[in-house]
């Protein structure tokens, strides 16, 4: 088993040196001067220049490479085009709505779609379960910052309930940070409740048709035993496979949904970096934000193997 | 004389195919629903001229604003242009991106996966490669290539095809790697079929149904991140009236104009619904034995 999990563990290292090498290439290898795509349209040929001194786009390409993964290896992200600020601060700055975002989209949305999914399978062919994937597949089809736009024009235009934008830190004001983060959450949660409840659904349909059900069934156990203790139980492994895969859902949709509610995080910092191409930072945050994924990803591999005994072949 | 005797036999033969296509149909609605809403949606975009009740690139300063009336189907924006025959037209953008990437994404995907399924020499580093590129979140990797070219709906289709490509890679290549060990491979290739032959007559064949499946998936999910890209500003120009477009220049009026931002955004939907339903109902009708391990309406 300590064999699996180093292969797991030496797999993720070359999945993200690969991130790396495309990171970095993404840049030298677009057709064009790096350095005057940065610059954009309105720069001189000095500004060009200066930008290509700084980023060292004048040596050779191996050179900068090798400087620029061992910078990364020792958390040196490099320095902001824009505000000459190093990334990482940058990033250390804008961390923690994202993260509260993130957060409270996967605890709101796991505690609605694993039930949602558990009646569908439970009810199977009933009205219930049409509901539930009626409501995936709409969930699926509709894109995060136009339900964020219908839930603006409900709860903040109509009704007056809830603040239109901004963000408030849990740490200074903890009802205005629920009033703020509210919102964003149901919009950014609805694909990912759409997907979780699907394959909750699927799962638990698979486990729910085995012998060891009717047994339980046929020695008189309760439904919420056999529903949680039985079935659950047994279809986690592809429920939590899902949780971890969605997350690189969710990292999109934080993009977007912080774009809308003009929530001062990550996602904003990638928008902007992007509209002012400034390179460090977005080649700073996608490393970050592939690194997290992957990273997850790598935890729920191991959990599992070390949790069901099915896994450890 | 014969003529007349074989044509009406030949009327009578393509009648019935179309009613057993029409009966077929009736027996899947849900392939039927996103037939028409995607039917729909694609003579709207065709025939827009007719469609629409303005110019949807004229301003009329004097008819900010408005809220939707019999003159503005779906009111007009902060330029005065009319929003209902802005949305009529950027139904066009979302359609060609999709379909576009949707068609790319196949091609390239089919072409590596079936390499790659075939040739082991080269199957771990391209996995590894794919591997890689999947890590990145889709979006992500689509904005980040988009802000290091000229905005163009062509680089627009390029950005948001790569991250697709991976996927479909993947689907092929699993499909491949069983079927290479199938009786009929082997016989094909004991009677001395080629590489290439054996790649485009015996397996490709075998992978359309769930390739055609996973297409349908790679366009709507291109549909939505084309719209995302143009709301943040990185995607289809601004002057070409896309919903995603429309949608991030109408955010700023969103408390006093909701219609500017409502209206793309309910098209978009229905759109991305018409194409998911359609590649749900392919699924379940295509390849039975996906339905069980993913799930069905």
């Amino acid at each position: 088993m300590a064999a699996l999990i180093l292969r797991r563990i030496l797999a993720t290292f070359v999945v993200m040196t690969v991130v790396a090498v495309f990171v970095f290439g993404m840049l030298h290898f677009s057709p064009g001067d790096p350095a005057a795509i940065i610059a954009g349209d309105l720069a001189t040929s000095q500004d060009v220049e200066r930008i290509r001194e700084k980023l060292g786009l004048n040596q050779p390409i191996w050179e900068q490479f090798v400087r620029w993964i061992s910078n990364v290896l020792v958390g040196d992200l490099g320095t902001s085009i824009f505000s000459d600020l190093p990334v990482s601060a940058l990033i250390a700055q804008r961390v923690e709505p994202t993260v509260a975002l993130t957060l409270t989209t996967i605890v709101f949305s796991v505690l609605i779609a694993v039930p949602l999914g558990i009646v569908a399978a439970w009810k199977h062919g009933s009205l219930v379960d049409r509901l539930v994937m009626g409501f995936a597949v709409l969930g699926f089809s509709m894109p995060v910052f136009v339900f964020a736009y219908i839930l603006i024009w409900i709860f903040a235009a109509n009704l007056q309930l809830l603040p239109v934008m901004g963000y408030v830190s849990i740490f200074d004001d903890p009802g205005g940070f629920l009033r703020s983060i509210a919102m964003p959450t149901l919009a950014l949660g609805v694909t990912y409740i759409a997907l979780i409840a699907r394959i909750t659904r699927a799962s638990m349909l698979e486990a729910i048709n085995q012998d060891y059900i009717r047994t339980a069934y046929a020695k008189g156990a309760s439904i919420p035993s056999i529903l949680f203790r039985h079935a659950l139980r047994n279809a986690s492994v592809p429920i939590v496979t899902t949780i971890g895969v969605g997350i690189a859902l969710l990292i999109g949709g934080v993009v977007v949904t912080e774009s809308v509610f003009a929530i001062p995080g990550l996602g904003r910092l990638t928008v902007d970096a992007i509209l002012r191409r400034d390179y460090p930072v977005i080649q700073g945050v996608i490393l970050l934000f592939s690194g997290v994924y992957v990273l997850i990803n790598l935890l729920i591999d191991i959990a599992y193997t070390l949790l069901d005994p099915r896994i450890r072949y | 004389m014969a003529e007349a005797v074989i044509a009406p036999d030949r009327a009578r033969q393509t009648g019935g195919r179309f009613w057993s296509g029409a009966r077929w149909l009736r027996r899947h609605p849900i392939i039927l629903i996103g037939l028409v809403l995607l039917g729909l949606m694609l003579v709207m975009a065709v025939l827009a001229p007719l469609f629409s009740t303005h110019d949807p690139v004229r301003l009329t300063p004097t008819e900010r604003l408005r809220s939707p009336s019999l003159e503005h189907w779906f009111g007009t924006d902060h330029l005065g242009r009319d929003v209902y025959s802005r949305v009529i037209y950027g139904s066009r953008i979302s359609l060609i991106v999709g379909f576009s990437v949707a068609a790319l994404a196949t091609v390239l995907g089919l072409a590596i996966g079936l390499v790659t399924g075939f040739v082991r020499k080269v199957d771990a580093v391209i996995m590894r490669i794919m591997d890689g590129l999947m890590a990145i979140p889709a979006i992500l990797l689509a904005i980040a290539l988009i802000s290091l070219s000229e905005s163009s709906i062509e680089n627009v289709i390029i950005a948001i095809t790569i991250p697709e490509v991976p996927r479909m890679v993947r689907l092929v290549r699993g499909v491949v790697l069983t079927l290479r060990e199938q009786l009929f491979v082997d016989a094909a290739v004991s009677l001395g079929a080629k590489l290439p032959r054996i790649l485009i007559y015996h397996i490709t064949p075998n992978t359309i149904a769930p390739v055609i499946v996973q297409a349908s998936y790679v366009c709507a999910s291109a549909i939505i991140i084309e719209a995302i890209l143009s709301f943040l500003g990185a995607g289809t120009p601004p002057d070409i009236p896309s919903w995603g477009n429309i949608m991030a220049e109408g955010r700023t009026y969103v408390m006093i104009a909701p219609w500017i931002v409502l209206f793309p955004g309910v098209f978009l939907t229905l759109v991305v619904l018409g194409v998911n339903l359609l590649g749900d109902g392919l699924r379940d009708t295509l390849d039975p034995r996906l339905r069980r391990s993913t799930g069905s309406i």
